[in-house]
């Protein structure tokens, strides 16, 4: 029985020291007027970090930023990665290869991808307004993307969606190949079609599946920030901020941990919240609870 | 029969034309990104864009690892990365170990408290975190960037490698239970060897996290010496915003080893990546 403890002790006391003591640490500063310099003690102000940021608009808006973000990158992401899925669900050549493709902006770093992008989307000689104007003839203005706050996002939300869709896509063929192939057969023997089979059969096998994703993808969704700090810096003039970027702003720029903490505490509260919403959502009618 | 064959065959052809639009929308950006590193400064944002540059260099990479020092960043980041990962799979395979294989009070309860951190969000965490990091004096060090990675990776780990000793058959362990063996030669001789493939996974996916990571070593490094690949290519963009080539050679030489990587071993890759999740 020593034993055990002696197993866990090392990791245990370091896992303690690096997340479970900041996050009590974490609500005990959002609880007080934070004294950065040493030396002069913080005031406790109660609930007045949370309470101005309900008063903040640029707190809201980088909630609606960060809403925004979550609705249209989850939905789409879902769509794309399932239709990838069951496009490779079949014996067909080339299968590792498309998987592999799909999955390499996955794991690309946010770094590199997020400055790719901002490239990729400059006004004057960027690749996506020459593909619009000379490629494609859509329109024949450039446009400038991270100029406005719309088009900003719209641009840091294809981002996501990109480097994302191969994530779900994996998830999604592994579950669509576990289910069996009688189920299958049996529906095709009723008649059904390929769409009737997805629907009936395939749909249905994998819910769980699409819940787990679903939920991840909207908890990486609020917690959207790399893309949007390389990318616009919450600018222009905190027209893109999203939650952890106007938290970080708050924090290491003006070095108020104490509302920063705040924020913080209520982004996590808005994905717990999300994330019991959606679980209960998912579950089966009569399913127990 | 003849038309259900030729039926098959438009449907694979669809497929694949399908697949391969969505490949070309992956692979263009990379595409393009290569295409700039290769190219003059005053041809980055050439219209039309050119994707084989018309007179390729490589002044880019050799500027960008020598006179840019991306060449110290490269080691100081694959040195963070190692001592990462080595520090956190070894801790959160003895924890795994415990949790799976041995009884004790208060196994619900600190597994109970591993599951918090695996559902806080890490970012939540970074006034805390850099407050405590200035009190142990690991702010602008190396062994910030370890202690705090490697803390943070530890619930994941855990969790997956406690799943995976599970299903290590017990007949082997209560073996050399009767021959005399402690838990400590257990784990070593038996667990540790058996799990290689986990312990694989686990690792790849910590060195690649600590590879990536991006405010933690923003927050806390400052000496231009210390920075990490992925602050450096920031920092460096930030200052010279119009060096398109070389913050592109520098992406490329931070981005191929992991692909080559990933490529190489994307199956354990992928079964990594959804074991949890199709399991569930």
């Amino acid at each position: 029985m020593v034993a055990a403890y002696l197993f866990l002790a090392p990791g245990f006391v370091l896992f303690a020291l690096v997340i479970l003591y900041p996050i009590a640490r974490a609500l005990q500063i959002s609880l007080h007027e934070w004294a950065i310099v040493p030396g002069i003690a913080s005031e406790f102000v109660g609930l007045r970090n949370y309470t101005r940021a309900l008063d903040d608009p640029i707190f809201w808006r980088a909630l609606v930023n960060t809403g925004f973000y979550m609705a249209v990158t989850v939905p789409v992401q879902i769509v794309l990665g399932l239709a990838a899925a069951v496009l490779l669900d079949a014996r067909m050549p080339g299968r590792i290869f498309f998987r592999t493709l799909y999955y390499i902006p996955v794991i690309t770093s946010w770094v590199v991808v997020s400055l790719l992008f901002r490239y990729l989307f400059i006004t004057d000689g960027g690749l996506v307004n020459w593909t619009l104007t000379d490629g494609i003839h859509l329109t024949d203005q450039n446009i400038s993307w991270l100029g406005g706050r719309w088009t900003a996002l719209a641009a840091v939300s294809i981002l996501g969606i990109w480097k994302g869709i191969g994530w779900s896509m994996v998830i999604f063929l592994a579950a669509l190949q576990a289910v069996p192939h009688e189920l299958h057969e049996a529906s095709a023997v009723d008649g059904a079609g390929a769409w009737g089979r997805f629907r009936t059969v395939s749909l249905p096998a994998i819910r769980p599946v699409v819940a787990f994703v679903t939920i991840l993808l909207v908890i990486g969704g609020f917690n959207v920030f790399t893309s949007v700090f390389l990318i616009t810096a919450g600018g222009p003039n905190d027209a893109t901020q999203v939650l952890l970027t106007y938290m970080y702003r708050q924090a290491f720029t003006f070095l108020d941990f104490g509302y920063a903490s705040s924020i913080s505490f209520i982004l996590t509260a808005i994905v717990f919240v999300l994330s019991l919403a959606q679980l209960r959502l998912f579950r089966r009618p009569g399913e127990p609870r | 029969m003849v038309v259900g064959k030729s039926r098959a065959r438009a449907v694979l052809g669809l497929r694949l034309l399908l697949l391969s639009l969505g490949a070309v929308v992956m692979i263009v950006p990379f595409a393009y990104m290569l295409a700039t590193s290769f190219k003059p400064n005053s041809l980055a944002l050439e219209v039309p864009p050119q994707f084989i540059p018309r007179d390729p260099t490589i002044a880019n990479y050799r500027d960008a690892w020598s006179s840019n020092h991306f060449g110290r960043y490269f080691v100081n980041s694959l040195g963070v990365a190692v001592a990462t990962t080595a520090v956190s799979v070894l801790l959160s395979s003895m924890m795994a170990f415990a949790f799976s294989r041995l009884r004790f009070p208060g196994r619900r309860l600190l597994f109970g408290l591993l599951l918090v951190g695996l559902m806080v969000p890490t970012m939540m965490l970074i006034v805390p975190q850099f407050l405590l990091a200035k009190q142990l004096v690991l702010l602008d060090s190396y062994l910030g960037l370890v202690v705090f990675y490697a803390g943070g990776a530890l619930a994941l780990n855990t969790f997956l490698l406690r799943s995976f000793f599970q299903d290590i058959p017990r007949e082997l362990e209560e073996a050399m239970v009767v021959d005399g063996a402690g838990p400590w030669k257990r784990y070593r001789q038996l667990i540790l060897p058996l799990s290689r493939p986990a312990l694989a996974t686990v690792a790849i996916f910590t060195f690649l996290a600590s590879w990536d990571e991006f405010v933690w070593a923003l927050t806390i490094i400052n000496d231009p010496s210390k920075r990490t690949l992925p602050i450096a290519i920031a920092l460096f963009q930030g200052q010279y915003a119009t060096s398109w080539g070389i913050v592109f050679a520098a992406s490329a030489i931070a981005v191929l080893p992991v692909i080559a990587i990933f490529v190489a071993l994307q199956r354990q890759f992928i079964g990594g990546i959804t074991a949890g999740a199709v399991k569930g």
